[in-house]
Formats: structure tokens, sequence, C-alpha cells
């Protein structure tokens, strides 16, 4: 057990920040700390834009394989990336659903032309990719999937039907991996494929859900009748559920730690307001402010934990408190970041719901316990999976 | 970096655990704690002799095992989940540092052998008042001849009451000095005092014009107050580990008796509101875990002449967070087991509450959560201690 890092590993984090330190500025300047959660509909194009640029200096997917296009880096190293582009204020990542999770999907369970297709887009930053998982009525009960796809041998396409929600960066994507029934009839997990779908089609519309916070990322979007080639299916038909469930181990990599470089900055904002508005004299901000520090430290030992030892896909303990405890967390971080503003918190930047940084942050955080699986699932998953108690009970129509 | 155990650290922590299970159950904690020494006396030796485990991060030159601090954090997890009743924590943790760091050649070479063997066993005194940190330090050291005259009255020391050793926290003119004092010294008496957590025996020790030679000094006159910082932060790295085995242990035996204690027709582990509690503590031991490891690997590396300087200066406050965060898993996974375990859980007979007032009290212990945190919100908020 070891937490210092190498000497090469340190060359290398100085070989991150000076590229980092070239290229983001000029035309990129104004994405510096720009499109983070909260804040994924700003920037779009600028943001494609960027990718590109991380593309060509080989900065994208750089814990990938070789052979998949990556640079594949230790996860030492991975974790330096990350940590320096976070702290350079690198823009949140157009590309982070085709990188984190459908690339490392295509690249488990792919065929060798799957790959050849779809990876190089994902590397180059000019293919994007969204997530068409919940449903109306899948939220939590996401095996109760209604959406239905039919393989039409005449065309030799599927065809698909249904409606998805919660879709971020649909209306910016071209691709869309999507749960669906290809058994008609099948119930809960069985009968599921995962199918890879073309969002530019007359079958797709995507409209954006307006939150709380005034803005929108994400989406419905609706299929009717919409298309993509019989060979866009991941695994055989009625493995959706197989994959669906190991894309999830993906989702918990070293991505983390730069949205632990995010939840940084922000605390960083929230102490420093805190020293010019007097509230560091207040005994219970200070015993609060040091908390959410301490909880931070922790978010970034866990991660340290779950990236080294052994990596056998097995998802550990403290893989499987992450989600609840970062979400947790943040939402903490967004009052904390209220009741250190004072009365000034509720003064927007302008009309008509302008918000400022860490009042948007303060209002989005409240998606952060609900997205990605609630804290209530979180804990369901926990106590049966990590603590070995009875499952809930199943109640079958 | 690579923050997860070795193949022979996972084997120390292996065999630590297969041991302690076997020697230090229910009963045997039961025994000890009821016993004026607070300690079975035969255990000890077999921990020394047999095991080596003071020896463990005392270098080989020292008659040592030269191993390092995360190598003494697994050990004190797993002694946190059986409760253990020894001279360790105060030995080991408390009084070892103090000479690793403060002693000269020839005062560690002097004691740290006997320390390593178990031939001797030692505490550190600091604290005369109810004051957390240096600013309980108010035990009297004056400069007389070739040597010093310590006087006054040291309260809350760990094992104070057996201890060979003592390494006294004393202020002078020029501040605060540390000094070795061998416990039959003329002038030194110690009172056992009944504590509620009996699993860790506190004495009051009580100076009275005690002389000590100018070889009792650990480092220079009036410099001690940083060297005693220091030591406490080791302290707490060490106790934090300790605790986070206790809240895992809590975590455990709740497990166990929920999943056999059967109302309305099904375990009771089945209902979601235990789940979800359950999956809290979990969350509480992961993260507290992951707090003491941290510190540990912080204080390897400030223990080691050799060690990254970066993260050896993370020591201070990766110490006061896992002191914190321990703390506060340990407390609420034990007073959750009490709650979980229902009726039994409030009996005497049940261990929860073994878990409970070991929690409590090391919760106090070395700083309270309350005053780690206001600590470390001075260095975040770039204020002068």
């Amino acid at each position: 057990m070891k937490i210092s890092f190498s000497a090469a590993d340190e060359a290398f984090r100085a070989e991150v920040a000076a590229w980092l330190a070239d290229n983001l500025g000029g035309e990129f300047e104004q994405l510096r700390f720009r499109g983070g959660p909260g804040d994924e509909h700003s920037f779009p194009e600028e943001r494609k834009a960027w990718e590109r640029k991380l593309a060509k200096g080989r900065w994208t997917c750089v814990g990938w394989a070789p052979e998949h296009g990556g640079r594949g880096l230790s996860i030492s190293q991975q974790v330096i990336f990350h940590e320096e582009y976070a702290r350079a204020g690198g823009p949140g990542r157009m590309g982070h659903i085709g990188e984190g999770l459908a690339g490392p999907t295509i690249a488990a369970f792919g065929t060798a032309e799957q790959q050849r297709r779809f990876l190089p887009g994902i590397v180059a930053g000019t293919e994007f990719w969204c997530q068409g998982y919940s449903e109306p009525g899948a939220g939590s009960d996401l095996a109760n999937v209604k959406t239905r796809a039919v393989l039409d041998e005449a065309s030799g396409k599927w065809r698909i039907s249904g409606q998805k929600v919660w879709t971020s960066l649909a209306h910016e994507s071209e691709w869309c991996f999507v749960i669906a029934r290809t058994t008609p009839g099948s119930v809960g997990h069985q009968g599921l494929s995962f199918l890879l779908v073309p969002m530019a089609q007359p079958g797709v519309t995507v409209r954006p859900i307006e939150q709380l916070t005034g803005t929108s990322e994400f989406n419905e979007v609706f299929f009717d009748e919409a298309e993509t080639d019989a060979t866009n299916i991941l695994g055989a038909p009625g493995d959706g559920w197989k994959i669906a469930m190991a894309l999830l181990g993906f989702e918990r990599g070293v991505s983390t730690l730069g949205q632990q470089m995010l939840f940084q900055n922000e605390l960083e904002e929230i102490i420093r307001i805190a020293r010019a508005n007097g509230a560091a004299r207040d005994p219970l901000l200070r015993q609060r402010i040091a908390e959410a520090w301490g909880g931070l430290r922790i978010l970034r030992y866990n991660s340290l934990r779950m990236l080294s030892g052994a990596q056998d896909g097995a998802l550990r303990r403290e893989a499987m408190i992450y989600k609840l405890n970062w979400a947790s967390w943040h939402a903490d971080l967004g009052k904390l970041a209220m009741d250190v503003l004072g009365p000034d918190a509720e003064l927007l930047e302008d009309g008509p719901y302008q918000l400022g940084r860490l009042q948007s942050m303060f209002l989005f955080s409240r998606s952060d316990t609900i997205y990605g699986g609630t804290n209530e699932i979180q804990r369901n998953i926990i106590a049966e999976r990590a603590l070995g108690m009875p499952r809930e009970p199943r109640v079958r129509a | 970096m690579e923050f997860a155990f070795s193949d022979e650290q996972e084997m120390i922590r292996t065999s630590a655990e297969a041991f302690l299970a076997d020697v230090s159950d229910s009963a045997a904690v039961r025994a000890a704690m009821a016993s004026e020494q607070g300690y079975d006396p035969t255990l000890w030796q077999r921990l020394c002799g047999e095991m080596v485990w003071p020896a463990i991060h005392i270098p080989e030159q020292y008659g040592g095992l030269g191993l390092g601090f995360v190598e003494l954090a697994i050990l004190l997890e797993q002694m946190g989940r059986r409760l253990l009743c020894s001279p360790f924590f105060a030995t080991a943790c408390l009084a070892t540092p103090a000479l690793l760091l403060g002693g000269s050649d020839a005062q560690k070479a002097r004691w740290l052998p006997q320390l390593a063997e178990g031939s001797l066993t030692a505490t550190l005194a600091y604290a005369s008042d109810n004051r957390q940190g240096l600013d309980a330090v108010q035990a009297s050291a004056r400069a007389e001849g070739e040597g010093f005259v310590l006087d006054g009255v040291l309260r809350h020391v760990v094992d104070g009451h057996s201890a060979d050793l003592l390494i006294v926290a004393a202020r002078g003119a020029q501040g605060i000095s540390l000094f070795a004092v061998d416990a039959t010294t003329p002038g030194v008496s110690r009172r056992l005092k009944p504590t509620l957590d009996q699993t860790r025996k506190l004495a009051e020790v009580q100076l009275e014009q005690v002389y000590v030679g100018a070889d009792a000094l650990l480092g220079e006159a009036g410099q001690g107050g940083p060297l005693l910082e220091r030591v406490l932060q080791l302290a707490c790295a060490a106790l934090a580990a300790e605790q986070t085995g206790g809240a895992q242990q809590a975590l455990d035996l709740t497990l166990a008796y929920i999943q056999e204690r059967q109302q309305f027709g099904r375990p009771i582990a089945s209902f979601q509101a235990i789940k979800h509690r359950a999956a809290d503590m979990m969350l509480e031991v992961e993260c507290a875990r992951s707090a003491a490891y941290y510190a540990a690997c912080a204080a390897q590396e400030m223990l080691d002449t050799q060690g990254d300087a970066f993260v050896a200066a993370e020591l201070p406050l990766a110490a006061a967070l896992a002191k914190a965060r321990c703390s506060e898993a340990f407390f609420h996974c034990a007073a959750e087991s009490i709650q979980l375990h229902g009726g039994v859980g409030f009996t005497w007979e049940y261990d929860p509450h073994l878990y409970f007032k070991r929690a409590r009290a090391s919760e106090a212990f070395l700083g309270a959560p309350s005053w780690h945190r206001e600590r470390i919100a001075t260095a975040l908020m770039g204020e002068s201690a």
C-alpha cells in the first residue's frame, strides 16, 4: 500500500499539464470550468470542437487499449490525467458517454466489425452517444422496459418504438444505445436486447425536459418505427440485461476522479466566499466546511482503493458505496454553498432565471441522489449484494 | 500509487484476524475488562513472543521487525474488531512513536529493544485537564542540577496504572518538553480510575517532586510541543484504524443477528427499514477504512526518512480527518447495533454495549471530532492555529 506517485508518473503529470496549458486557450478559453453537471447545455458546438482538439493530442479514451485507439494508460496515469484535466478547468466532456459507457461496452461485447465501425468515431471525437435506458414506467425498475424492437427480415432493419426519458445530450448525439424488448410478451430481465440506433432519422424525436433549474440537459426521446441495421445489436437478442448490467460497472471508473476535481473546485469557491463574507467566522459553518472537505478527501481515497488492487471485474465494497456516497455528499455541499452565501444566495445574476454557479449547483445537486440509481436503490443494492441481505420481493403482474 | 494491501500485508491481516478471533472472544474480553490490570498477562506474552507485534514498526537495529505504519494499522484494525484488551495501544502507538521521533540514539537503544520484546510496557501522559491537544499540557518541568523536577497531575492516562515507562509531557520556562520516566521513580504515584468503557483502562498519574536525569529528556528542552503534536497525529492515525475495526465488527455482529432473528414470519433483515440502515453502516465503515488507511500511508511516509515529502506533509490533516470520521463511524455503527438488536441489544449479556462504550471512549480520546474539524477548518481558511 503506497499513495505516492512514481517519478515517471510525475513526469507524465507535467506532460498533461503542459499540453492543457498550451491548448486550453484561445477559442477554448471560454470553455474553462464549463459544461459540467448542471451546465451540460452550454457551448455544445465549441465543446465538440474541443473534443476533436483533444483527439488530435491523443487525449481522448486514454484508458482504452491501444488496439481500440486508446493510450492504454496505467491506472495511476489515468488518475493523473483526470486530475490535471479538471485542475486546468477542462470543460465537461461531450464525449463522456461514448468514452466511458458505449465504447467500453462495445469493446467488451461487440464483434470485431462493430468495434471497427464505432470505436474510431468515439476516439476521434466525431461521433457522440447518448444512453437509452430509463422510460416513464422504467426508472428505478429498469427491467420494466416497454420500448420494443422487431427485426424486419425484408428490409434487414430493427424497427424500434417506444419512449425513453432522462436522456442526457440526446439532441447532441449521433447514436443512442437502447435497451428494447425484442421478445414479444417477455417480462422483466428476459427478452431485452442492446441496440445501437442512429439519432438522425425521421423516427426519432427529441424533446428537451425543462428542469427545476430552468435549463434542459435531459430529454425525452420518442422512437416511432425508428430503424437501425440488423447488425447493430450487441451480443445476441436477449443479452440486453446482461450487457446493461456490465455497463454499470464501467460507470465507476477513473473518471470519478475528474468529477472530484470539479467538486474540489466548487468547495474552494465556497471557502473563498466564506472568507470574504465572514461566514468563515461562524463555528457551525466552519464545522460543515471541514466536514465537506473531509468527505471529498474520502471520496478520493475510496476511488483510489477502487482503482487499486486486482482488476478482476468484481464490484468491490468501496465501489458499491460510491454512488450513494458522492451523491449525498454533493447534495450536502449544495446546501452548504447556500448557507455560506447567506441572504445573497437569493439574488440571481440576471433575469428571468439566470443562476449563478453555486445556485445552479445547489439546485442541480438535487438530481444527484436520483439519477443513475436513487439513494434508496443504492441502499438496496448495497444491502443485497454487499451484505447478503434478502432481496426485495417482486410482485409479478 | 497502489492503495491496496500487498500480499505480505494481506498475510499479516489474515494471521492477526485468525489469532484474535481465537484469543480475544467475548469471554476473554469480559474477563480482562473485569480485572484490575485490564489485560491477561499470559496473552500479552503471546502477543509479544509468538506474534512479535509490539516490534512491528521498530527498526531492526533496535530489535524490531522494521516494518511500517501500514502494517501497524493492519494489526490495530483487527484488534479493534475484537476489542483486544492489552497494553499494545499505549505501548506501541503512544510511547514508541515518541521515542522513535524524539529519542536520541542512546535513548532508543535503551528503551526500544525492551518495548519491542514486550518486557516493558509504556504509555504517554500529557493531559492535566479536560482540554484537548497541547492546551491540556499543564504539568510543570523545572531544571535542577543536571536534570529536571516534574510536578503535576496527569489525567486520562491509558494503561497508566500498569505501564512500566511513562512518556510525560510537561511545561517549563521554555515551553513543553517530553521525558521518558521510569514509573518506579520516587514521587510517581498512579491510581486506576473506574471507566465507562472497561476495555481500555485509564489512570491518574501524580508527579510530586519527581527528579529525572538529563538522559530522560527527549529532544531539546522546551521544544517538545511539535514533537508531541507529531506523536498525537500518529496516535490518531493508529486509533482510527482500531476504530475502523470496531465499526466493522459492530456491523458484522448486527448482520449475523438480523439474519437470524425472525419476526412476522421472516428474518428482520428482509425489511427495507433494516436493510437501509445496514447499508448506511457499511458506507460509514468503508469511508472510515479509506480515511484510516490513507492516514496510515501518510504516517508511513512521515516516519520514513526516505519518504515522499508531499505525502508526509499530508499527515496532520489526514490524521485529523481519520480520527474524526472513524470516531463517528464507530459510534454510529455501535449505536445502530444496539438498535438493530432490539431488546437484547440493551442487555449486558450481548456484546453491542461493549462496542458502544469503546466507541464513545475512543471518540473523546485524542480529540473529539469537532475539535479535529475545527483544526481542519483553521487550515482551510488559511488561518494560523
